[in-house]
C-alpha cells in the first residue's frame, strides 16, 4: 500500500537522484512524514507551522491539494501526487 | 452536457493576450504613467509581449520585451514584425527568470516604463470589464469557467465578474505543467507568484502535463475543426475532467474555456506532426503556454 510521489529537481537531494518515490499513508500530511522518515530533511522543505510552504505546489492525481483539503487531502495507493515549484506563466 | 468555446484566437493579434495588453496601456496613459516616444519593458513568454508590440506600434512607444529562449521561433519572428526588441533569458527557470531580467533592467533604467502583467490590477480589469460581461451575455446557463493560469489574469477577472453577478458558476485553472528544465530553480525560494493571484477566486486548479495537452489539442482540431495552440489543449484536458465529473453527478451543465490562441505560433515545436509521443519529444524543455 504505496503511493508514488514525483519529486522535482530541486529536491532530488534528498532522495538520492529519484524522480519518483513511494509513500505509505492516509493522508497527505501522513504521506509527507512518511516521506521525511525514509528521506530525512524533504519534509521541513514541503511544510512548516502554518503548512503547505508559499512556494510549494503538491497535486493529487494533477488537482492542487488547496483546493481539495490541503494537509488532510484523503490519498489512497491508486493516487499519485506531484510535487512542484510554483513557476510563472504568461 | 455541453462544453462551450470562447475564441480568443480571434483578437487582432490572435490571442486573449490583445485584452490585457490594451487595458495595461490605456490604463498606464489614463493615469500620465506614459506618453508616446517611451520605452516599454515586458518580460513575457510571447502573447502578451506581442499583443503589447502592436498596442506600442499603434501608440507611438518602444518596447523590449524578456523573453525565455526556450519558446518558439514564431514568436520571435512576429515581436520583431511589430518593432519590438528582444532580451532573451535564460531557458531554464522559464518565465521566472525573464521576470527576475526584467526587474533588474528596470531598475538599471528608471525611464524605462515596466507595466508587468503579473502584478498590474489593469490585466484583470480587462476581463472584468470584457470577457466575463460577454461570456454571461452569450451563455447566461453558463455553469463553469475554465482558463489557462499564467498571470492569473484572465481567471482573476472572469472569477470577480461571475463572483458577483453569477456566484455559482465555478472557476476552474488549468496550469501548464512543463518540462524539469522549466521548474530549474536552485532553491524553492525562487519560486514564483503573480502578486494578482488570489486563490480565494478559484473553485479547483488543475495541472496538466504536455501528453495530455497535446492529446486534446490534436482532438479539438480532428473533431471540432478548431486549431488552436497547445495551452488550449491544457485547458480543454481540466474543462473534460470537469465535465466528467458532472455527467458521473448526473448534473446538467454548461461550461465555458478559452480557446488562448491559434496554432499558428506554435508549428515549429513539432506539436502537430508526428505521433503524441514523439511531440512530446519535439516540446520537452519548451515554454508552450
Amino acid at each position: 500500500m504505496a503511493t508514488e510521489v514525483r519529486v522535482p529537481t530541486i529536491l532530488r537531494e534528498f532522495t538520492g537522484g529519484e524522480k519518483a518515490v513511494t509513500a505509505e499513508g492516509p493522508t497527505l500530511q501522513a504521506i509527507i512524514a512518511n516521506l521525511d522518515a525514509n528521506y530525512p530533511g524533504i519534509g521541513g522543505r514541503l511544510i512548516d507551522s502554518s503548512g503547505l510552504r508559499r512556494f510549494v505546489n503538491v497535486y493529487l492525481n494533477d488537482e492542487d491539494v488547496r483546493f481539495l483539503d490541503g494537509l488532510d487531502t484523503v490519498v489512497t495507493d491508486r493516487d499519485a501526487i506531484t510535487i512542484l515549484p510554483a513557476v510563472a506563466g504568461g | 452536457m455541453r462544453l462551450w468555446a470562447k475564441l480568443e484566437d480571434r483578437n487582432p493579434t490572435g490571442s486573449v493576450k490583445d485584452r490585457a495588453a490594451l487595458n495595461m496601456i490605456r490604463q498606464a496613459e489614463a493615469e500620465g504613467l506614459i506618453k508616446p516616444g517611451m520605452t516599454l519593458l515586458e518580460p513575457t513568454s510571447g502573447n502578451t509581449g506581442i499583443s503589447l508590440a502592436m498596442v506600442a506600434k499603434q501608440h507611438g512607444y518602444k518596447l523590449i520585451c524578456v523573453m525565455p529562449e526556450n519558446t518558439s521561433i514564431e514568436r520571435t519572428q512576429l515581436l520583431t514584425m511589430w518593432g519590438a526588441e528582444i532580451i532573451t533569458s535564460p531557458a531554464a527557470g522559464g518565465s521566472n527568470e525573464a521576470v527576475r531580467v526584467a526587474k533588474g533592467l528596470a531598475a538599471e533604467h528608471p525611464d524605462w516604463v515596466m507595466l508587468y502583467q503579473y502584478g498590474n490590477e489593469a490585466n484583470a480589469q480587462a476581463h472584468y470589464d470584457s470577457t466575463g460581461p460577454e461570456l454571461l451575455e452569450d451563455l447566461p446557463t453558463i455553469t463553469h469557467f475554465v482558463a489557462g493560469l499564467g498571470t492569473t489574469g484572465t481567471l482573476m477577472g472572469v472569477g470577480r465578474f461571475f463572483g458577483e453577478k453569477k456566484p455559482d458558476v465555478q472557476i476552474i485553472a488549468a496550469e501548464p505543467r512543463y518540462g524539469e528544465l522549466v521548474y530549474g530553480l536552485r532553491n524553492l525560494e525562487e519560486g514564483f507568484i503573480p502578486e494578482l493571484y488570489d486563490a480565494s477566486v478559484l473553485s479547483s486548479r488543475f495541472s496538466v502535463g504536455p501528453l495530455d495537452a497535446l492529446r486534446r489539442t490534436r482532438e479539438l482540431l480532428e473533431v471540432e475543426g478548431i486549431f488552436a495552440g497547445i495551452s488550449t489543449g491544457a485547458i480543454l484536458h481540466a474543462a473534460l475532467g470537469v465535465a466528467a465529473k458532472a455527467v458521473a453527478a448526473g448534473e446538467e451543465a454548461d461550461i465555458a474555456f478559452i480557446v488562448c490562441d491559434g496554432g499558428w505560433k506554435y508549428l515549429s515545436t513539432g506539436a502537430y506532426e508526428g505521433t503524441l509521443d514523439e511531440a512530446e519529444a519535439a516540446i520537452e524543455g519548451q515554454l508552450w503556454a
